[in-house]
């Protein structure tokens, strides 16, 4: 208890050191801009593979769990709208790249400890944790919204060439499906969970690279801790947003 | 010059230095030296800051640098350069990148005067056409030299030093000891190098520290270190049969 109340801890101090002001805001915004192509564009890809293909699943699987004539079929596209935004777009994205740049964040910054980099960086007078972690949490609350917009995007667009190609829903049907009865709040409520879930990933990682102390084992420790935690944050977080957004 | 005032600090309840004293002065090669283990690396992570130590005083000319708020220890920092065991480049960064960080960071200076800074110092450490290569691409001395180069770019006062020559054959190492010489010649450096080669201590050792299971056990300069009556110390010089035989003959 004693331990994690201790991490708690250092994990707000490290917050506190990462929110201080930036040294140089010049170099920042370099590293900022590398860190959108690193962690941002880097992820368009298996984010657009993944949310493809789970859109092409949810339409099936709505398609043949709906069988019943009472049922008009352009449910299977409201359906595929609304669990792909409201649930999969945000959160299923968040714990794909909580596994993608949770675990590249914390062996980057843990691979720099423990090569003495961020020593380094302390001995210059650097604020290391606000110049390695900032940029990071910057880059992804503004990127990840984006990802979330490109999910539902290529996910519906999925369903789609799966319900048509499949035969079990029309195209028109599925189209007049994803407009009808839609609420923009849920996009809303979609980009509200990603922006806390941009902030999971990149801070725990961070925090969980930024105290490794030894060497490479513990730097893949690191990451793997990274990855858990950020996830089981994001589920946790997901419960408690959707009960605050959505009552 | 540098002072440090009967410091101890302590790993989870075990003591790694032991009431240390000692003056390191300016323009000279202050070494310290001794076995693996010995607390020279805490000893010289403690003097710039990066461990906080249990007791004692550590000053830089008339500043408590142990008592100094983050501030105040950025302001010493700026003054600072370091040398670290596996040189500690930045791997996303180019060799240029690298000597040019400092300067982006802490000067107001063009981007023409920085690209003349980080010549000039890539040309003083001898690295020619390799600007743009990447860390994972230069060899151990090569590492080390650019590291020397970061670690000049801001002109420090304080050079320290961790283990410079580990890992490198002899006739580089000794060109890195030379290098480390001529800098802190040059420019009126404190420099402070933590070794346990004998080659370094008898070429570049002007002060020289011997510490032993974090206590500091003898103090001398590279020609007093021959006729030292410190058994620990002399167990340390002389650890090669070879050595003792000489010695002996020499008695």
């Amino acid at each position: 208890m004693i331990k994690f109340l201790t991490q708690i801890g250092l994990y707000f101090l490290l917050l506190k050191k990462v929110f201080s002001k930036p040294e140089k805001p010049s170099v920042y915004y370099k590293q900022t801009m590398r860190e959108f192509v690193y962690l941002g564009l880097y992820s368009v890809g298996i984010i657009a593979i993944i949310s493809f293909f789970m859109g092409a699943v949810i339409t099936l699987q709505t398609a043949y769990n709906t069988e019943n004539p009472i049922y008009p079929t352009y449910l299977i596209g409201l359906g595929c709208r609304d669990s792909i935004i409201l649930e999969f777009s945000s959160t299923v994205a968040a714990l794909i790249l909580a596994g993608k740049v949770g675990s590249n964040i914390a062996s980057e910054i843990g691979t720099m400890r423990v090569t003495e980099q961020i020593d380094a960086l302390e001995i210059m007078g650097v604020n290391s944790a606000s110049y390695l972690i900032l940029p990071k949490i910057i880059a992804t609350l503004l990127f990840n919204p984006v990802l979330t917009l490109i999910a539902i995007i290529v996910g519906i667009f999925g369903g789609w060439i799966a319900g048509t190609l499949s035969g079990v829903i029309t195209s028109e049907n599925f189209i007049y499906g994803i407009q009808y009865a839609f609420i923009p709040y849920y996009i809303t409520y979609s980009m509200i969970k990603t922006v806390f879930f941009a902030f999971i990933i990149t801070s725990v990682s961070g925090f969980q690279g930024y105290y490794v102390n030894g060497g490479s084992l513990e730097v893949g420790r690191a990451s793997t801790k990274a990855v858990v935690y950020s996830s089981v944050l994001i589920l946790l977080f997901n419960v408690i947003l959707t009960q605050l957004l959505l009552s | 010059m540098i002072s440090v005032k009967n410091l101890n600090k302590s790993f989870n309840g075990i003591s790694v230095l032991n009431n240390i004293s000692v003056t390191f002065e300016t323009g000279k090669t202050n070494l310290i030296i001794g076995r693996s283990g010995s607390g020279k690396t805490v000893l010289l992570k403690s003097i710039v800051g990066l461990h906080e130590v249990e007791s004692g005083e550590i000053w830089y000319e008339d500043t408590l640098f142990n008592k100094l708020d983050f501030a105040g220890k950025k302001e010493i920092r700026s003054e600072i350069g370091m040398l670290f065991q596996g040189s500690a480049l930045f791997d996303s960064l180019t060799v240029e990148q690298n000597v040019r960080f400092p300067l982006d960071m802490f000067t107001d200076k063009s981007p023409a005067e920085k690209n003349e800074r980080v010549d000039f110092c890539l040309n003083r450490v001898n690295i020619i056409n390799a600007n743009k290569l990447f860390p994972s691409e230069l060899s151990g001395g090569m590492k080390k030299r650019v590291a020397i180069a970061r670690a000049i770019s801001l002109n420090p006062k304080y050079l320290f030093c961790d283990e410079p020559n580990s890992g490198l054959d002899p006739i580089t190492a000794i060109l890195i000891d030379e290098l480390i010489k001529e800098l802190t010649e040059e420019y009126s450096m404190t420099t402070i190098v933590n070794t346990h080669d004998m080659n370094s201590v008898m070429e570049i050792g002007e002060k020289i520290i011997f510490i032993s299971d974090g206590v500091k056990c003898w103090e001398g300069n590279k020609n007093e270190i021959l006729s030292s009556d410190c058994e620990t110390l002399n167990d340390f010089v002389f650890a090669n049969a070879l050595a003792k035989k000489l010695r002996s003959k020499e008695k």
